[in-house]
């Protein structure tokens, strides 16, 4: 231990402008994430702005008990965990098959404007995407409507339509990533080594047979690790998405409601600390573990990929 | 693999003919998905106020009208103001996150710093681990003061570990020999990191740094959680879209305090007209900043 701790000094000293050129990173890090993780024991406190966090009374598991006798804790891990299972399918189909058929295709400035065109909504805030959705789906001058009348149909009201909301956010979904995963796995299919696909060729492999033998066992390890690399993130709901494409509607909260905008909602509404710092930690604490988990199977799957 | 079945050496081959049907009508579809959004507002901020009031929003509108714009040019200080933020956010948080950023990844690849391995840890356990939003809200505004403050616009988001893990991977790929030659010549490592380190890896900064542009521009979410609805003169750009599209009375109260009567304005309209001006600069940035993009995707893909 003495040894080490000299050997850390030695370094500081020798390597000092080193350091010093760590410091201002580490100390963001240290403000913004470190510092916070001391606040973990709000969740066991009956926090009162006077005391702080620090000087609350301890309450101990009373907040868990309230979150999770409240209702809440199970339908919100229901939606967040389920939608996240159906965004990554979704996605990852739909990303793979515009990569392959983008690295097929001849057609050069088509493939160039329809890539450029899916990869557009990545780079625009949600605000503007909630936009769009107000755009369509309002229901005095919603486009969609307007279309429904256009044609004689009855118009819809989504905004209290329960059973619409899935279907949507997993749209809006594939319509902000798509693009994006496309680019990634495009990335995968031109690191497959070309003479596998000149020797089918020569074989006279149809183009089915070189997409079903060639390209798709090519990126298949990218499609495993991009899975597991998701299941450690199934916990986390896309806060920005859910928040303003569904405009915190009360009316339909029971299937829009992730625990990221629970808590949020929670925290800003109704200035309710104890509980959602317990709700905060349950889904930090399963969520750490869930990464964990994935980071051992990545392992087994692929040592390069692991994440540590 | 299966080769007992040989097709005729045809210039295109039949199968190639259907993929390509495929592949035309699955991307065409899917771009115009991606397309229609953008087109709706557009064609909906040209609309005319009642047009859309009785027949609502079309892709082509009923009856052009400017009306959105003029109006949302005469009531300019609040959209400028917002503007004006989020230029200055956007730049002081790109510049000071790219030179941290850089900064520690040039320590953190450099093979002699002996607690690279552990120090890299420590950025990286905070996006695995973290305390959940309350505790992190209250320690930002009851012990750091920054409700209010246009700090907490850039401070959050300013030290991005994913940024830091690609352009130490950036900066791995420099050969050490460049950095030995400069140690002989008395160079410091604040030096070298200036003058060699830097100037090599230029594309990586590039991409990291349009990354971090993008996240600032984009940002509503700190100014909804620090900021009080009386200081919206420091409002960024996406939070005053927000407001104006979520709160009714944002539109009126700016219309009031530019002395325009409620009734001429295009409220509707206006909303759209209003994504459009936050998002135009982006659309436009975006043909010449595409490929940067493209490669800071196919480097996270590699390496995660």
């Amino acid at each position: 231990m003495r040894k080490r701790q000299s050997l850390l000094q030695k370094d500081l000293r020798e390597n000092w402008v080193k350091w010093l050129m760590i410091l201002p990173a580490a100390i963001v890090v240290i403000l913004m994430c470190y510092i916070p993780m001391g606040g973990i024991v709000l969740a066991f406190k009956e926090y009162n702005y006077h005391d702080g966090i620090f000087g609350s009374p301890w309450v101990w598991f009373k907040n868990f008990t309230y979150f999770f006798q409240s209702g809440k804790a199970f339908s919100v891990t229901r939606n967040t965990i389920l939608y996240n299972l159906a965004f990554l399918l979704v996605n990852t189909v739909l990303q793979i098959t515009c990569a392959i058929l983008l690295s097929e295709l001849t057609g050069k400035w088509f493939k160039r404007i329809t890539q450029s065109v899916m990869f557009f909504p990545y780079f625009i805030s949600w605000v503007v995407v909630g936009a769009f959705v107000y755009n369509m789906f309002n229901f005095e001058f919603g486009a969609v409507n307007t279309f429904l009348k256009s044609i004689g149909l009855e118009p819809i009201d989504v905004y209290s339509n329960k059973g619409m909301w899935p279907f949507i956010l997993i749209g809006v979904s594939a319509f902000k990533n798509v693009g994006y995963g496309t680019v990634m796995y495009l990335a995968s299919i031109s690191n497959i080594d070309s003479s596998l696909y000149e020797a089918a060729d020569l074989d006279g492999a149809t183009m089915w047979q070189k997409i079903r033998y060639i390209t798709l066992p090519g990126i298949r390890p990218t499609i495993i690790i991009l899975f597991l690399l998701a299941i450690g993130t199934i916990m986390k709901g896309d806060f920005q998405m859910f928040w303003q494409v569904t405009g915190n509607n009360p009316m339909v909260l029971e299937v829009t409601d992730v625990i990221d905008t629970y808590v949020t909602r929670s925290l800003l509404q109704l200035q309710e600390f104890g509980m959602t710092s317990a709700a905060g930690l349950y889904q930090s604490v399963f969520s750490f573990l869930l990464v964990l988990l994935a980071n051992k199977l990545v392992k087994k799957a692929d040592p390069d990929y692991a994440l540590f | 693999m299966k080769k007992d079945r040989i097709s005729h050496a045809k210039p295109i081959s039949q199968d190639r003919v259907v993929f390509n049907i495929i592949a035309y009508i699955v991307l065409g579809i899917l771009s115009v998905c991606c397309l229609l959004p953008f087109l709706l507002v557009l064609s909906g901020s040209f609309s005319d106020q009642t047009s859309i009031l009785t027949h609502g929003y079309q892709l082509i509108p009923e009856t052009f009208s400017l009306d959105a714009y003029t109006t949302l040019f005469k009531i300019p200080g609040e959209l400028l103001r917002a503007y004006a933020v989020t230029i200055f956010v956007t730049f002081t948080g790109t510049f000071l996150g790219l030179f941290l950023t850089s900064m520690a990844a040039y320590v953190l690849s450099s093979k002699s710093f002996r607690y690279r391995n552990q120090v890299s840890f420590f950025f990286y356990f905070t996006s695995i681990f973290g305390g959940g939003l309350v505790p992190w809200y209250i320690f930002n505004t009851k012990y750091l003061h920054f409700h209010n403050n246009i700090i907490s616009l850039i401070l959050p988001i300013l030290v991005n570990v994913t940024y830091l893990l690609i352009l130490k991977s950036y900066m791995s790929s420099i050969p050490d020999a460049l950095y030995e030659s400069a140690k002989l010549d008395g160079a410091n490592d604040f030096t070298i990191y200036l003058h060699i380190a830097l100037p090599l890896c230029k594309a990586g900064l590039a991409t990291v740094g349009l990354f971090i542009a993008l996240n600032y521009w984009n940002d509503w979410y700190n100014a909804m959680l620090f900021l009080d609805e009386g200081r919206s003169n420091l409002y960024p750009l996406q939070y005053f879209l927000n407001n104006i599209l979520t709160k009714a009375q944002a539109i009126s109260a700016a219309a009031a305090r530019s002395g325009l009567p409620m009734s001429e304005v295009p409220s509707e309209p206006m909303k759209l007209a209003m994504t459009v001006v936050a998002t135009g600069p982006i659309i436009l940035l975006y043909p010449f900043l595409q490929k940067y993009f493209v490669k800071g995707v196919t480097i996270g893909a590699v390496k995660g």
